[in-house]
């Protein structure tokens, strides 16, 4: 048996985790915590207006007040305390919105790529015809119907957007079920249903993972686009998008109304993307 | 002797999507066009045929993996041709097959023992990790393989994961298709005499598809060779060696280039 | 006088363990050297090195290669492409993938005439129904101008060979280019490269697992195990008796339909023990250099 003592390094080659990792990773876990703690993190009340202390500038300008750390927007609310209390909105968009699509979009797509004959037909057209709506005229619509709300964000984002996972998934479906071990597993006669979920399923999670973060990170920004358009959940509550939006008014003079939420966006779609990635790289057992 | 196999005038048509018109189904063309043949309990039989001949969909039929468009299929007296999957299931422990490409066929999320294992689960059968333990004796693999994963293992050690997935099942049937055309000379020799000991060890029927004569030679009493679909020979394959019957069988032989420099070839 | 001279080329994995152990061969104008071995063995990984195109992974960490003379590791990187794509062709193993299947064929011959060479459109034309007339393809005007899908793996694999002689290359690989095909269309195949090969006197590389084709194209022969040379020798010596125990073993392990009791012995594990020595005794001697 020369090939059973294995002089090849395949099962040696593992791979660390790489910075993009670490760095998203991070980035998230600190929202997540500034999320959690929002009333014991944040300095201020994120409400509490001082026309006193109006566009006062952060903490490393002349003119700073000492305490407001990134400082305030027009009506002297504390921007760094907004942009604490606008995490929970963003993270809890992202996780329920973002899981939702993911179990709604991958199931379909999973039924269409498998079962194919009339299912696939079906929801195959059903795509179709909703990807020709116009996404976000589409979601104001919604919301312009539902009322706005936290509720009503999530279920437009869902509504929109179940599409990107259901056809990424099918396609996958269609070719995992093209391989040999679902003939061989049919052959040991396990019955279709245990083939999908026991066989393709496994195969598929390492790109629904990927989506799914993508998708954490478009459903922030979805929510801020439409905090931005004014139709996010009643606007006493700090949104990263309705800060954004009222710091476009005052760019001149009070450019960090607007820029530090963005930042923040920014970062937190990057970290969602990243993360999914990073993910895949690290812990998927097959080198591809 | 009796029949494992009885199979008369099998025909299959598989739609061709190359040809698809943009509305309405696609034509269907005839890959297997009227077989007739049997295989005895015990035997070893080689398919060989070139690409096109039609032997994969055949081996494909006989597991059941595709259904026949005409003709019929007998398994050990029982008519398998149009069975439905569910009536058909506790039938499938007795004829197993082992694929070409085990990277393909083995999935590459599950273990060695979880691969092994699986189909005995389905088929509810008793003292699981036991016939594991034997199955992966049996082909001669160290028992802490099953620990590991497909993609952990060399191409040779990867087939073996195969061929120990089909006898875990203790089944009567076998079809090999192709599955040493991927390996190297050694660990294609090295299969083929686990095979062979294997079909005398276990009592096993097998039929082997292969596209190397060179192949087939060594492990098969009786060859069928495939051509367009059509059986052009079935005989006893000392006898086809000896004197080939069929201009197909002559030209198959004499392309086959032996490691012998003095053979006048090209 | 040797076209190819490879001397003492070492190759490996980027900071990983060595692919290619101090390979040396030559090739000769006219000449056929088959580079056998097991999947792994360096052998595909030597005609790559030839090209230039060693996947990114990979790193030449010492030797020569010499092409008509020239060291083509010590030329900046645009001269030595420059070189190889003027004196060097490919066929490669998978007809199927080789040919880009959104273009017609004719482009996919003459382009590399007109744009690396200078030709003119027509002359290149001219010359590619030329090449596909002597590939014995029926209908080349009609050839030219289908589409990779509409041709059989083996029309397709004549094309490829057709492109590859097109610009009168001086050496060709050939790697694995019969692995994909049927017995009966690897035979024509065969037979249409050594006669495009002997009648053109290119010098030619080629790869391939099979013992029995090395024995019907070569003259000379490299046997490789784990990226070492084992044995070196002309076609007829080594098939009336090889050297290396090796590579005795892996002629063992070659069916011969023949005699139904000769071949498809397996490797012994002695041997293997024997020729991993081998390889771990020339590891040990490098180090020891390396550390003097």
């Amino acid at each position: 048996m020369a090939d059973a003592k294995g002089m090849d390094g395949r099962s040696m080659i593992r791979r660390r985790a790489g910075p993009r990792l670490w760095l998203s990773a991070g980035w998230l876990s600190i929202l997540c915590l500034a999320a959690l703690f929002a009333p014991w993190v944040a300095p201020h009340d994120p409400l509490a207006q001082d026309l006193f202390l109006g566009r006062m500038p952060p903490f490393w300008m002349a003119g700073a007040e000492p305490g407001y750390w990134l400082g305030t927007d027009s009506l002297g609310r504390d921007v760094l305390s907004r942009l604490i209390h606008g995490a929970r909105v963003a993270l809890a968009v992202a996780l329920i919105a973002g899981t939702i699509t993911c179990l709604v979009g991958a199931t379909l797509g999973l039924l269409a790529g498998f079962l194919r004959g009339w299912v696939d037909i079906v929801i195959s057209r059903l795509i179709d015809i909703w990807m020709a709506f116009p996404p976000v005229l589409f979601s104001i619509l919604l919301i312009a119907v539902l009322g706005p709300g936290l509720v009503s964000i999530i279920i437009a984002i869902v509504v929109i957007d179940w599409t990107r996972f259901a056809r990424v998934v099918r396609a996958e479906a269609m070719a995992q079920g093209a391989m040999d071990y679902v003939s061989s597993a049919q052959v040991a006669g396990r019955p279709r249903i245990g083939i999908m979920l026991r066989e393709i399923l496994p195969n598929l999670l390492p790109t629904i993972g990927v989506l799914l973060t993508l998708e954490m990170g478009i459903a922030v920004i979805v929510e801020a686009i439409l905090s931005f358009v004014n139709l996010s959940i009643s606007t006493d509550d700090p949104t990263w998008g309705s800060m954004i939006a009222e710091g476009r008014t005052a760019i001149h003079q009070a450019w960090w109304v607007l820029v530090f939420p963005l930042i923040t966006l920014f970062l937190t779609v990057l970290s969602f993307s990243q993360l999914g990635e990073g993910l895949k790289d690290r812990f998927d057992p097959v080198l591809r | 002797m009796s029949d494992l196999y009885r199979i008369e005038n099998l025909r299959l048509a598989l739609a061709d999507m190359t040809a698809k018109p943009l509305f309405g189904p696609a034509p269907r063309i005839e890959i297997l066009k009227g077989l007739s043949f049997g295989i005895a309990k015990g035997a070893v039989v080689g398919i060989v045929g070139g690409s096109g001949s039609g032997k994969s969909t055949l081996g494909r039929a006989l597991v059941r993996l595709l259904e026949p468009s005409g003709g019929s299929i007998h398994f050990d007296g029982t008519d398998i041709t149009h069975l439905p999957e569910a009536v058909l299931r506790p039938l499938r422990r007795r004829f197993q097959m082992i694929f070409q490409d085990p990277m393909s066929s083995l999935n590459p999320r599950h273990r060695v023992g979880t691969l092994i294992a699986e189909p005995l689960r389905l088929h509810r059968l008793d003292a699981i990790p036991d016939r594991v333990a034997r199955a992966l004796d049996h082909v001669g693999l160290p028992q802490n393989f099953a620990t590991r994963f497909p993609h952990e293992l060399s191409g040779g050690q990867r087939q073996r994961v195969g061929i120990a997935r089909a006898i875990a099942l203790e089944p009567d049937f076998i079809l090999a298709d192709e599955i040493v055309s991927g390996l190297d000379v050694s660990s294609q020799a090295q299969v083929l005499n686990l095979l062979e000991r294997l079909v005398s060890d276990l009592g096993l029927t097998l039929a082997f598809i292969s596209h190397d004569l060179s192949v087939i030679r060594r492990l098969c009493q009786r060859t069928l060779v495939l051509h367009q679909g059509r059986i052009v020979e079935d005989r006893p394959t000392a006898e086809l060696f000896a004197a080939p019957a069929s201009a197909y069988t002559r030209d198959l032989l004499e392309a086959i280039p032996l490691p012998d420099p003095s053979q006048p070839w090209l | 006088m040797s076209y190819l001279s490879i001397r003492n080329l070492s190759v490996r994995l980027k900071g990983g363990p060595p692919l290619l152990r101090r390979v040396s061969l030559d090739v000769g104008p006219g000449e056929v050297r088959g580079l056998v071995g097991e999947s792994g063995a360096g052998k595909s990984m030597i005609g790559k090195a030839v090209l230039g195109i060693l996947p990114p992974s990979v790193e030449v960490t010492g030797g020569e290669i010499l092409l008509g003379g020239t060291d083509l590791l010590g030329l900046p990187p645009k001269d030595r492409r420059r070189r190889i794509g003027a004196t060097c062709a490919l066929i490669p193993q998978d007809p199927l993938t080789a040919l880009n299947p959104s273009h017609r064929i004719e482009p996919q011959i003459t382009d590399r005439l007109v744009n690396i060479l200078g030709w003119t459109r027509a002359a290149a034309r001219a010359r590619a129904r030329d090449l596909l007339e002597e590939v014995h393809l029926p209908d080349p005007e009609r050839v030219l101008r289908a589409y990779p899908h509409e041709l059989s793996g083996g029309m397709r694999q004549r094309i490829l060979i057709a492109s590859a002689f097109a610009a009168e290359p001086k050496l060709i690989v050939a790697d694995e280019p019969t692995t994909a095909l049927d017995v009966t269309v690897q035979k024509q195949i065969l037979k249409l490269i050594r006669e495009m090969q002997a009648r053109h006197g290119t010098a030619l590389v080629f790869v391939t697992h099979d013992l029995g084709v090395v024995s019907k194209v070569c003259q000379h022969l490299s046997v490789l195990y784990a990226g070492m040379v084992v044995e070196d020798a002309r076609v007829a010596d080594f098939f009336a008796a090889p050297r290396h125990a090796y590579s005795a073993a892996l002629l063992a392990a070659t069916p011969k339909y023949t005699d139904p009791d000769a071949g498809l012995n397996p490797v012994p594990d002695a041997v293997i023990d024997a020729v991993r020595a081998e390889v771990a005794a020339f590891d040990a001697a490098k180090a020891r250099r390396g550390a003097a």
